[in-house]
């Protein structure tokens, strides 16, 4: 099954390993996952001012791409991108006077209809059935732990979340088809500190803590995720957790397709290469890779 | 190009009503703008180079009587027509980073630590409308965001530097120096290296050519001829 699938800036740069690990792993499952041509960068965060209509021309640009190519669905997998492109699909598809301005100033291009459905790649598979991929499984990630964690936009407004807003499982339940165990961590739709990253590094600190080290504590061997930025600002901000808490103990990230990736045995796919805390050891301790298997040596840049 | 066609001398003598910078006047149907300008009697100092279409000085702005739109257009390039407002862009004041490129790394996110404002763009498209040389500006603005040079060089390559895409972003980016700065990023770190060049270069500064080179300017001297006769049939080697 072909898939139009939008990657986002983030995928191309720090969350390359995602798109490496998801690409791979939805192919076991027969999804071909075919970059939409020309697209454009999603908007990253929805504007929520009413007049303010210039910045929905990003997100209503790349659905007008989809429909060019005769397609009626868009899979994404960061869920910022998901986010933005939905809720601009919504606002246009409910306000045809919106649309009209909008397809107005974009009379170059095709004027957008609003057939297109945004879709993020978890509610993909959870469609399919998550036991789908309990078929596919070849090395069941038995013994190890994890801490799913949502962050906001991926669950929330929760017109637009892809789960219960309060008590999502949906990563939870995927990780258990794999072979997984969980734990429940209260701060799991605790915020990451989001774009505080760049002018205040000591408050995502501040944040990644508590969310790691009650992970951590409740038995978690690693995190689980689905949006770049988060993983950002709980794998990379490590360093400034632990300059700020001296006792920290750092705490793999994982995004839930390199997790798929490790389940279904396809070592070459993992992108684990810009994993700022290593994963390696973990999955070594845990027999879930062989120690002899040739990974990539991490790129440094 | 568009030089006078002989055949249609008859259409020399028609002629336009153009209004320049709000004045009005008559000028032959065949001149580009910038020769309507001189013809009106204006005298160009900045705002003109090389009148062939490859400097990118005389970008310029124009609007047609009873149309909003503002089109675009390289001065040189373009010819005039009935009821065309004209003006000229003496200079564009546009932003440049100042950089290195021997202390850069060719890495994605250079583009955007050199020209953070970039992340400001809205996909709105106003540059891409603005390119006279009818580049995907904005898509490559948008490679530039996720540190794609190989896209950003290849898309902006035929860009001749006029500025008329940063006059017209209103998210204040300038886009033509961002794709410069990826073309010489993408000429110095990424595009594939002409390996018989370098070889060659090295063979030269061996001095491996100087006594035939000798030779040959001893010959020129004693029989030229001679040296006409070896070039004509000297051997070509292809591939």
């Amino acid at each position: 099954m072909k898939m139009p699938y939008f990657p986002g800036c983030s995928l191309k740069t720090i969350g390359e390993g995602f798109e490496k690990s998801a690409i791979a792993s939805a192919a076991i499952l027969d999804i071909e996952l075919e970059e939409l041509p020309r697209w454009v960068c999603c908007g990253t965060v929805s504007s929520l001012t009413t007049d303010d209509l210039m910045h929905h021309l990003a997100p209503v640009r790349n659905l007008i791409r989809v429909e060019d190519i005769n397609e009626t669905q868009l899979v994404t997998l960061c869920s910022v991108c998901y986010s933005t492109l939905k809720r601009s699909n919504a606002l246009v598809k409910n306000d045809p006077e919106k649309l009209k301005t909008l397809n107005q100033f974009m009379y170059r291009e095709n004027d957008y209809q609003g057939n297109v459905k945004v879709l993020h790649f978890l509610e993909l598979l959870r469609e399919m059935g998550f036991y789908k991929l309990k078929e596919k499984v070849k090395r069941p990630l038995k013994g190890l732990t994890l801490s799913p964690y949502y962050g906001c936009l991926l669950v929330r407004p929760k017109e637009f979340g892809i789960d219960d807003p309060e008590n999502p499982t949906i990563l939870q339940d995927l990780v258990k088809a794999l072979g997984a165990d969980v734990i429940d961590n209260p701060y799991q739709l605790k915020c990451c500190g989001s774009y505080h990253t760049v002018d205040k590094p000591n408050l995502v600190a501040d944040l990644g803590y508590k969310i790691l080290t009650y992970a951590r504590n409740l038995g978690a061997d690693a995190l689980v995720l689905s949006c770049p930025l988060c993983a950002f600002n709980l794998d990379n901000r490590q360093r400034e957790i632990k300059r700020q808490y001296p006792d920290f103990i750092e705490i793999p990230i994982f995004y839930f397709t390199q997790l798929m990736a490790l389940a279904f045995g396809l070592d070459e796919d993992l992108g684990l290469e810009l994993n700022y805390i290593d994963p390696m050891p973990l999955l070594k301790e845990k027999l879930l890779i062989d120690p002899t298997s040739l990974i990539k040596e991490p790129k440094i840049e | 190009m568009r030089g006078v066609n002989l055949e249609e001398k008859t259409e020399t003598e028609k002629m336009v009503r153009v209004y320049i910078m709000g004045r009005e006047f008559e000028v032959p149907a065949t001149l580009n703008i910038v020769k309507a300008f001189e013809y009106a009697g204006y005298r160009f100092i900045r705002g003109i180079g090389c009148r062939g279409g490859y400097c990118g000085a005389c970008a310029t702005v124009y609007r047609f009587k009873d149309d909003y739109r503002l089109n675009f257009a390289l001065a040189c390039q373009k010819a005039v027509e009935d009821g065309m407002y004209l003006t000229i862009l003496p200079f564009v004041p546009a932003e440049k980073a100042k950089y290195d490129l021997n202390k850069l790394k060719p890495r994605g996110t250079v583009l955007l630590e050199l020209y953070p404002e970039i992340a400001r763009c809205v996909a709105c498209n106003t540059c891409t409308k603005a390119c006279p040389q009818e580049l995907e500006v904005m898509d490559y603005v948008q490679a530039a965001i996720r540190g794609d040079i190989e896209e950003v060089a290849n898309l902006s390559f035929d860009c001749i530097q006029c500025g008329l895409c940063a006059m017209r972003c209103p998210a204040e980016i300038v886009p033509y120096n961002v794709g410069q700065l990826a073309r010489r990023l993408y000429g110095k770190y990424i595009a594939p290296q002409a390996k018989l060049t370098y070889e060659r270069v090295e063979e030269i500064h061996a001095c491996v050519f100087d006594e035939e080179l000798d030779n040959y300017i001893e010959l020129a001297k004693e029989d030229i001829e001679q040296l006409k006769k070896i070039y004509v049939e000297r051997e070509i080697k292809v591939g």
